[in-house]
């Protein structure tokens, strides 16, 4: 990588040193504050009504003009336990971290590969491997249901395990591979001279500049996995469902009543929102392909 | 003779061989990944293909019959197929399209020191996170909803009566909630992009008395190009295969005004149970993704080729 010599080291955060035309005018730079709190906002607002409307009774939430000052309630999400999110919230959070964990067991040796001792054609492995999300999965989900359907898997968590960890290993072979060129090749060659062995050399110097890589690639195929919805609603049913499916499941059985479903809706997005929130960090660093360290 | 020496004879012959193992320990840590991959999501195109050219209705058993190219006829000929295609494209460009001029427009506003900057790059990002179906349903009943819906609420003051923007819009409607979700994951990949700007060309720029929009339109934009091809590629890949909002929001309707691709496959193999049609119809759009992709793969090769220097 030639950038990031020039680059300073902008940690995704507020590090920066900007001097911007601060002299003059100092109403502008005021104003895009203003602006910028308000688009914030604005777009966040949704979310924000929906966990208000989660607290709210139905009554409070059919109102016209939308309430804003009411009497809190937990009784959506007694309903939404009430009606069994357990066992789906149980299934997202086994696909969603076997998933993770058989993609990074795949994707580390295979970014390894292409990055730190490049076989050849490592251009068209890349290749191949991102060319493998362009095809889109509905032409697949025949097969793919056919297959299941024979070999008894339909319904079955494994089925899921398998699918997502296929869905996100190209992501996150080249996401490692990003990670992996940071890797001082000197250092490498020093200790191989040292006689490190392959496993100290990997313990001492690769790990150090590759961890944040493997956090931040974990935290994108969490994502992925656990908002999954295609595969989920067209292989499984009353065992292996995972939660965007029972939320589907709830409007049928409970009907369109905007309380419950917004207590149903945040319950499934909370887990991977606050993920999100937490390793903000990450997230920019991975969706970057490590562009920004 | 020393034995060195014989040590070395025996040694050179073989290095072909040696060099070909080394080769494969090389090699060997991509191969789990390459064939998993190879096995998972090359070989049920394989049976797509195979498929397609079968007459073959899950609700028939046994009535799979080989029938050569008579399903991709039928295919061509189904102007259904035709406007639900035209829908995709419609709604992968526009929502790549949109999200990506507000994610950098939103991403040159928190490209500045305010406070509270984390805070609102923290609110900004959410919908991102949101799981889609969660999302979808958001839009449909809080926000959409003609009678209690939000947007309405806001819009009163305008004079917008109970307008019911689903049915009267379902394809902007959908697009619109797919621009919501989108816009934070541009704004993620510009905002990386403005943050590895060289800040020495920024400013040797002021210096010489550039104005902001010289910096921005000179320096700013050449070097956010890649990040934004990144973000076009890889939205694109994720939005073509939109299906969450579509299934929640308007099941593709009315008739198939706003379906796409993957939402019309679904609902001819899981709805209408004609394995044979749906697979035509996929190996299809395989074909025209894979001459859209060459296209755009190219470009985010070039991008990553040029970084590597």
């Amino acid at each position: 990588m030639a950038a990031p010599t020039t680059e300073r080291p902008a940690s995704a955060g507020d590090t920066r040193e900007l001097a911007p035309a601060r002299r003059g005018n100092r109403a502008g730079p005021a104003l895009l504050t203003v602006l910028t709190w308000i688009v914030g906002i604005g777009f966040f607002f949704p979310i924000l009504w929906m966990v208000l409307t989660a607290f709210k009774k139905e009554a409070d939430a059919y109102t016209s003009p939308p309430s804003l000052f009411f009497t809190p309630t937990l009784e959506q999400f007694e309903t939404v336990f009430s009606s069994g999110i357990g066992p789906y919230l149980l299934n997202s959070l086994f696909a969603t971290v076997m998933s993770t964990v058989f993609v990074l067991l795949l994707a580390v040796p295979a970014a390894y590969a292409v990055s730190l001792r490049p076989v050849k054609k490592t251009q068209d492995v890349l290749f191949f491997f991102i060319s493998t999300k362009m095809l889109p999965v509905v032409a697949a989900i025949v097969p793919i249901y056919v297959v299941v359907n024979d070999i008894g898997m339909l319904d079955n968590i494994w089925t899921l395990v398998v699918l997502y960890t296929a869905m996100n290993l190209p992501i996150a072979v080249w996401m490692m591979r990003s990670f992996f060129q940071e890797v001082p090749k000197e250092l490498l060659e020093a200790a191989s001279m040292d006689g490190a062995s392959l496993w100290r050399s990997m313990r001492e110097v690769v790990l150090p500049v590759v961890s944040p890589g493997i956090a931040a690639t974990s935290l994108i195929c969490v994502i992925f996995a656990w908002n999954e919805f295609f595969f989920a609603v067209n292989l499984t049913a009353a065992t292996a469902a995972t939660v965007p499916v029972f939320l589907v499941g709830f409007i049928t059985s409970e009907g369109l009543y905007f309380a419950k479903l917004c207590a149903a809706a945040t319950m499934c997005a909370l887990p991977v929102v606050v993920a999100g929130w937490i390793a903000q960090n990450k997230l920019v660093q991975g969706l970057s392909f490590g562009a920004v360290k | 003779m020393t034995v060195t020496e014989q040590r070395q004879a025996e040694i050179v012959p073989r290095q072909p061989a040696s060099a070909g193992r080394e080769g494969w320990i090389r090699r060997a840590p991509l191969l789990p990944a390459l064939i998993f991959t190879i096995i998972v999501t090359q070989l049920p195109f394989l049976f797509t293909i195979y498929y397609s050219l079968q007459s073959w209705n899950l609700v028939r058993p046994g009535s799979a019959q080989f029938v050569g190219l008579d399903n991709y006829v039928k295919v061509f000929t189904d102007s259904q197929f035709r406007g639900v295609a035209l829908n995709t494209v419609v709604l992968t460009a526009g929502a790549v399209l949109i999200s990506m001029v507000l994610g950098l427009a939103f991403a040159l506003l928190l490209d500045r020191r305010f406070r509270g900057r984390g805070f609102v790059r923290t609110l900004l990002i959410t919908p991102f996170l949101i799981t889609p179906v969660a999302a979808a349903l958001l839009w449909k009943t809080v926000l959409f909803d003609p009678t209690y819906g939000l947007i309405n609420f806001v819009l009163s003051p305008f004079g917008a009566g109970q307008t019911d923007w689903i049915s009267a819009f379902p394809l902007t409607s959908v697009m619109v909630a797919l621009v919501w979700q989108w816009t934070p994951f541009m704004m993620l990949l510009t905002l990386a992009g403005l943050q590895s700007q060289p800040h020495d060309v920024l400013e040797a720029a002021r210096v010489d008395g550039a104005g902001s929009f010289a910096i921005f339109r000179e320096v700013t934009l050449p070097h956010l190009r890649r990040f934004i091809e990144l973000g076009i590629v890889l939205g694109a890949i994720y939005l073509v295969n939109t299906f969450d909002a579509i299934y929640m929001m308007t099941q593709g309707g009315p008739g198939t005004a706003s379906a796409n691709l993957p939402f019309y496959i679904y609902q001819r193999a899981f709805l209408g149970f004609d394995i044979g049609q749906s697979a035509a119809m996929g190996v299809v759009v395989v074909i025209a993704t894979i001459l859209v992709s060459t296209f755009a793969l190219r470009l985010i090769f070039r991008s990553f080729q040029t970084e590597e220097g």
